[in-house]
């Protein structure tokens, strides 16, 4: 019978976290930040239809970044679960806390257990009934959990749009002062700024919508929204 | 519960549902009850039952309503039961039969309508929507042959024919098109009779309303198991209108006058 090599877990792992990095750093990158009136999601994206950002429950988004069909299955899971829970139970049992540690758990097993780890990362939000009571969670591709507050980014710009947002976000932004912002950061992202901006894919979750409240604004309407942004600064 | 322990993919929640989690479907229990002829326990007496609904098209859409009663035997179970509930945006579901296993319905109909929305990011067709329930109808079989049936009135607005639309089903999940009104359950008959008698095409929405009052109260008129409404409670039919501006409720303010008038017409 042959007998593998010997390989350390501490390079299996190390060889399969930079593949995982590999492969979302060829990705652009999402922001999520907190505004006065609810949570906004932006990310850069050519395609009208194959969404990085969507509903997931009342309450609740979801943003991904890295590989489509993987982030899609996670979204996918994440639909089912929280329908399931707030079917079995009731709607206002769904919480954002267990999703994402269900996130958390399930991509942390793939991570050690399949071959290949997950080439994503992804942020799951509530907006709360006050502005304290907002909740983000960004999920990277090894199941590590991290909580945020204000803003929250993933992908591989991500650094250097978090430093962008250190020095720029202030609490109590306006829906336009934050369309600008999240939108100055993503062009932030860059080395150089690139010679034609891309289309933007805009989720709002609005506190004051009555039920459920994520709202998919529509390109038009962020354009507009923009360009009078632009125009009142 | 784990994320990922199922392995249906589809965008079905009633499907998931049935493939991944059989215990939480609604009729499943249902079918495991014994064959009750002879026995102490007579189902369909020992449960409350949803009686009248009706549903009619006017000119921008679909009226749709319900009495508030709820009758178990000979005994008046609820008299505030609602029986019409909006399905989505631009539907509404009403339920006659069981009421148990009707609310049950309601509530895995809404949350597949939903459900199926995030998913595929689309809204299904009025038709898709229609189909699902039949299917839904269908599953409750083994325990309306118990005497458990479950009898829905689907109606909504379809945005692509621009117009109301009206759907009935029959206990094996058949699935029928109503071109004018229909009304079902236990008061059913007669409701229908005072449709067909006052039924216009292209009424208008106050018309309609008073016409959907009408037929609730001759109804309760006739069945026992029917309630009309009732002012010395300030209990009143709950009425849904579906246009494209989407499912707006009827409210008590607007009802209460009509119902007066309805009522003191029968003073004779």
């Amino acid at each position: 019978m042959a007998m593998p090599f010997y390989v350390s877990p501490d390079q299996v792992m190390q060889d399969k976290a930079e593949y995982a990095r590999k492969g979302i750093a060829k990705g652009r990158s999402i922001v999520a930040l907190e505004y006065a009136e609810g949570l906004l999601l932006m990310a850069e994206n050519p395609s009208a239809s194959l969404n990085k950002i969507s509903e997931i429950y009342d309450r609740i988004a979801f943003a991904g970044v890295g590989k489509y069909s993987e982030f899609e299955n996670l979204r996918k899971a994440g639909i089912r679960y929280a329908d399931l829970k707030g079917y079995a139970y009731s709607r206002q049992d769904v919480t954002t806390k267990s999703l994402a540690n269900a996130y958390s758990e399930s991509m942390g097993t793939i991570f050690t257990r399949d071959p290949k780890p997950l080439e994503v990362e992804i942020l799951v939000v509530e907006v709360g009934e006050t502005p304290a009571q907002n909740e983000m969670y960004h999920v990277s591709f090894d199941g590590t959990i991290t909580d945020r507050r204000q803003f929250a980014v993933i992908g591989g710009q991500a650094e250097r749009i978090r430093t962008y947002l250190q020095d720029h976000y202030r609490a109590d932004l306006t829906l336009a002062e934050a369309l600008a912002l999240s939108r100055q950061s993503l062009l932030a992202g860059y080395e150089r700024p690139p010679a034609e901006e891309s289309a933007l894919e805009v989720g709002l979750l609005e506190r004051q919508r009555s039920g459920r409240k994520f709202y998919r604004m529509p390109q038009a309407e962020v354009a507009r929204e923009l360009a009078a942004a632009n125009h009142g600064a | 519960m784990p994320l990922l322990s199922g392995s249906y993919e589809g965008a079905s929640f009633f499907d998931l549902l049935q493939h991944d989690f059989p215990h939480l479907l609604p009729f499943q229990h249902l079918q495991a009850v014994p064959q009750l002829a002879g026995s102490e326990l007579r189902l369909p007496q020992a449960v409350p039952f949803a009686t009248t609904i009706l549903a009619l098209r006017f000119v921008d859409g679909v009226v749709v309503a319900g009495d508030r009663q709820a009758t178990e035997g000979f005994e008046v179970a609820s008299r505030r039961i609602e029986k019409v509930y909006k399905g989505d945006d631009y539907s509404v579901i009403a339920i006659a039969g069981a009421a148990g296993p009707c609310l049950e319905m309601v509530k895995l109909f809404q949350v597949e309508m939903e459900h199926y929305q995030k998913i595929e990011g689309e809204t299904l067709a009025l038709d898709g929507k229609a189909n699902k329930l039949a299917q839904m109808v269908k599953q409750n079989l083994p325990a309306a042959f118990q005497g458990l049936i479950v009898v829905p009135i689907f109606a909504g607005y379809d945005l692509r024919a621009q117009q109301g639309c009206i759907f009935k089903y029959d206990v094996t999940g058949g699935r029928y098109d109503e071109q004018q009104f229909y009304a079902t359950g236990s008061g059913g008959k007669e409701a229908r009779s005072t449709l067909k008698k006052f039924f216009k095409a292209d009424m208008s929405r106050d018309a309609a309303l008073a016409l959907a009052l009408e037929a609730l109260v001759d109804a309760a008129d006739v069945d026992v198991g029917t309630s009309g409404p009732d002012i010395v409670r300030g209990i009143y039919p709950v009425v849904k209108i579906v246009t494209r501006d989407g499912v707006a409720d009827v409210s008590e303010a607007e009802l209460r006058p009509l119902s007066e008038k309805l009522l003191t017409a029968l003073q004779g």
